[in-house]
């Protein structure tokens, strides 16, 4: 059958970009690899972008009272690493709860669940020099029936976490129980230059992070320090003065699909990866944004399950127009902006810092972020670029607003990399088994200790992709530095601190690893969650 | 294609023969069916005893169950796949046949006879509760592409020597459905199969 989108492909139809607003919610196609029938039609820029609400501490102490083992009601797990040391001085309680979301006006409310009950979370803003504790309280239906597993253990991705807080896959408790995450929101090796912004915290349960994320569990966890203070007031010198409150807007990107009843859909027979027909920022299906002609600071993740996105910013006359500034990728500040970016590309979990600044616009116009990236199936991005592609998500210009932000022209020098603390190189290759997804040929087996470096040095990756998918790499706890991808240097984009790196076919990325500050477990895994839900992962320990 | 044509196309299959195996089947009867009950092709299969059962009535309605495909004359995978799954199935214990079933379809349904698979699963020391199946090669296609063993990729998914080597288990009453690959550690698979009781089961 002739779609829309191969006759697009095949450049026997071409869509002048300014038809965005008529043809969005038409130009949907079904991917091929689904066995699901479309999602009902759903007319674009109905709902405003929705925007969660700051996680606040609790106002009553909790109980029982937190510790370094574990309290009574609480969840097996070791003791918390430097405890005392960074002793928390906030404390917070989610409850991850089943709940109704509409995911558009037209649909009807559909189950999820929610940390909080609400897709996205609750939006964290957490301060350097100052730990935090998280209880998260599983309280998802014991007897659900249907696709995701009322079990849970939340990973704070891109977090310098010790390993009982960090989410471990198999650290996972059931409905009834809690678990405390000591958040200690230090520098890594307490050296500044390591500061993160924009992290994310998810359910990492083994085999089922597809189910359990799709289903909602995803919220944002954005860390502030002195210099990205998150006061574009700041009467610090030394401050960034970024655009801040109202003018900083995180975006989960996600794609999903619906039976014709409007409720969530997942097929867990497609093991290649999950596509979705329909595309939603924080919740809503094609939102709208009112913005103020003025720079605001959006702050992108991609959430999966299985989709790469690469952005492009349009009129609506159907001009591309740049994006003002890139300035952090998986959620660290560049030592410098990089200036009037044509696209963002992001695999899944990556993350990408934007300043857009909407003051050159008039009044009434429209900007669309617009998808182009092909992609037909769960096994990554085919290649190319669509035109015009998927607007995902529409500003509306629509008032004045004073703007006292700036952005410097410099920002987050990186940390030095000193390759004399290079003790040991380790060759990971990610390939496959007859449809099982491997890492130098071997399955997940959460008891095989596959590395075991030790505290205090540092260590090469070689991430090697021997195949024809998309493999983006996520290895918990470190922020890593890309040495070379393919025998060259990496693009000013992913030259700064990462944590999850996209491999296309056979890509060659060597990484910079230190391991500082804990010890104990962790994953290193395929974030395309359907991959790393069939075996794409392998654990490491920290080791004294 | 409703249930009377399938069985009168179906020429192994006698109807005879399919209902005296649905009253062995009493109890499954009364299993209560999942919520995704519609979307399994409630396709005639013949097991490797020679025995005629519906591939959602009789083998999955109500149960906890592990599905793979392999074909007899499969020299790489399938042998050590096999293997492997045997290893499961001890780890299991008694729970298999009794609550958790464990199913290996055909991949080439032409070969692979009731007979030859019954051979091939003698000679594996495979165990009761665990049924190979062949059937008609469309039922059998069907299945395969609803439970998610083909590739999108049509040239690879052509290629029989990289079939997808992976098990599914779930509990159909939950509609809890997860994969592994086949060559896990038999005893991690197991122990996922357990994480499928729901909470009844501690």
């Amino acid at each position: 059958m002739f779609t829309r989108r191969k006759l697009i492909k095949a450049g026997l139809l071409s869509l002048p970009a300014f038809q965005y607003a008529a043809s969005a919610g038409a130009a949907r196609s079904s991917p091929a690899n689904s066995n699901g029938s479309g999602s009902p039609p759903t007319p674009p820029f109905v709902a405003e972008l929705p925007i969660p609400p700051v996680a606040q501490p609790v106002t009553t102490p909790l109980s029982p009272t937190p510790d370094v083992n574990p309290v009574a009601g609480e969840a097996t797990r070791a003791p918390h690493q430097r405890w005392n040391e960074f002793f928390p001085q906030k404390f917070y309680e989610i409850h991850e709860r089943e709940a109704y979301h509409s995911f558009h006006p037209n649909l009807p409310a559909s189950k999820i669940w929610g940390f909080d009950g609400i897709y996205p979370g609750p939006t964290f803003h957490a301060r350097y020099g100052e730990p935090i504790v998280v209880r998260f309280r599983n309280e998802l239906p014991p007897n659900h029936v249907g696709f995701g597993i009322p079990e849970t253990t939340t990973h704070l991705h891109g977090g310098h976490i010790a390993s009982e807080s960090d989410g471990f896959p198999a650290d996972f408790y059931a409905s009834g129980i809690f678990k405390d995450n000591h958040y200690p929101n230090f520098f890594a090796g307490g050296d500044p230059r390591e500061a993160q912004g924009t992290l994310h915290y998810h359910d990492h349960r083994q085999d089922f992070t597809t189910q359990n994320v799709y289903k909602g569990l995803n919220g944002f966890y954005l860390l502030f320090d002195a210099l990205d203070s998150g006061d574009e007031t700041d009467p610090n010198p030394q401050a960034f003065r970024l655009p801040s409150g109202d003018f900083d807007i995180s975006l989960d990107f996600a794609d999903k699909r619906f039976t014709p009843n409007g409720e969530l859909f997942l097929n867990p027979f497609d093991l290649e990866g999950f596509l979705g027909d329909k595309f939603t920022v924080n919740g809503a299906i094609q939102p709208f944004l009112k913005v103020a002609r003025r720079k605001y600071r959006f702050r992108l993740l991609n959430a999966g399950p299985s989709r790469f996105y690469e952005f492009f910013l349009m009129t609506g006359t159907g001009q591309s127009v740049p994006f003002t500034y890139y300035i952090a990728n998986d959620g660290n500040l560049l030592p410098a902006p990089l200036p009037n970016r044509g696209s963002v590309r992001l695999s899944v979990a990556e993350r990408a810092d934007v300043i857009i600044d909407f003051s050159p616009y008039r009044i009434g116009d429209q900007i669309f972020v617009v998808n182009r990236l092909a992609q037909e199936d769960g096994t990554g991005p085919s290649g190319g670029l669509l035109n015009p592609g998927t607007p995902i998500l529409r500003f509306d210009v629509d008032h004045d607003a004073a703007d006292p932000s700036q952005v410097p022209s410099s920002l987050r020098p990186l940390p030095p990399i000193d390759l004399s603390q290079v003790v040991k190189t380790r060759r990971w290759i990610f390939g496959d088994d007859n449809g099982g997804w491997t890492i130098n040929e071997k399955f997940f087996n959460v008891n095989e200790v596959r590395a075991a470096p030790r505290q205090g040095t540092a260590e090469i990756w070689v991430l090697q992709n021997d195949g024809d998918w998309g493999h983006p790499i996520h290895i918990h706890l470190v922020t890593f530095r890309i040495l070379s991808r393919n025998g060259r240097p990496p693009a000013p984009h992913e030259a700064g601190r990462k944590d999850v790196v996209e491999l296309r076919p056979d890509d060659n990325v060597k990484v910079f690893m230190r391991f500082q500050d804990f010890m104990g477990r962790y994953p290193a895994h395929c974030h395309n969650l359907v991959h790393e839900d069939h075996a794409m992962m392998f654990r490491w320990d920290v080791v004294p | 294609m409703n249930r009377r044509t399938l069985l009168a196309s179906f020429i192994v299959a006698p109807v005879a023969s399919v209902l005296s195996r649905r009253a062995a089947f009493g109890e499954a009867a009364s299993l209560a069916a999942g919520p995704r009950a519609g979307y399994f092709p409630d396709v005639v299969l013949r097991t490797h005893e020679n025995k005629t059962v519906r591939f959602y009535d009789d083998l999955i309605r109500g149960k906890i169950v592990l599905i793979n495909f392999m074909y007899a004359t499969c020299k790489g995978l399938c042998p050590r796949q096999t293997a492997n799954l045997v290893q499961v199935q001890k780890a299991l214990g008694d729970r298999m046949g009794r609550d958790i079933f464990m199913y290996s379809l055909t991949l080439k349904p032409e070969q692979d006879t009731p007979e030859v698979l019954r051979d091939y699963a003698r000679g594996h020391g495979v165990k009761p509760g665990w049924l190979f199946l062949t059937g008609k090669p469309d039922d059998i296609e069907t299945l395969r592409r609803k439970l998610g063993f083909a590739y999108s990729n049509p040239a690879r998914d052509r290629d029989k020597t990289k079939h997808i080597g992976v098990v599914l288990y779930g509990n159909e009453a939950l509609d809890r459905w997860a994969a592994c690959p086949a060559g896990t550690d038999a005893s991690e698979i197991a122990r996922y199969v357990l994480w499928m009781d729901g909470p009844k089961k501690k």
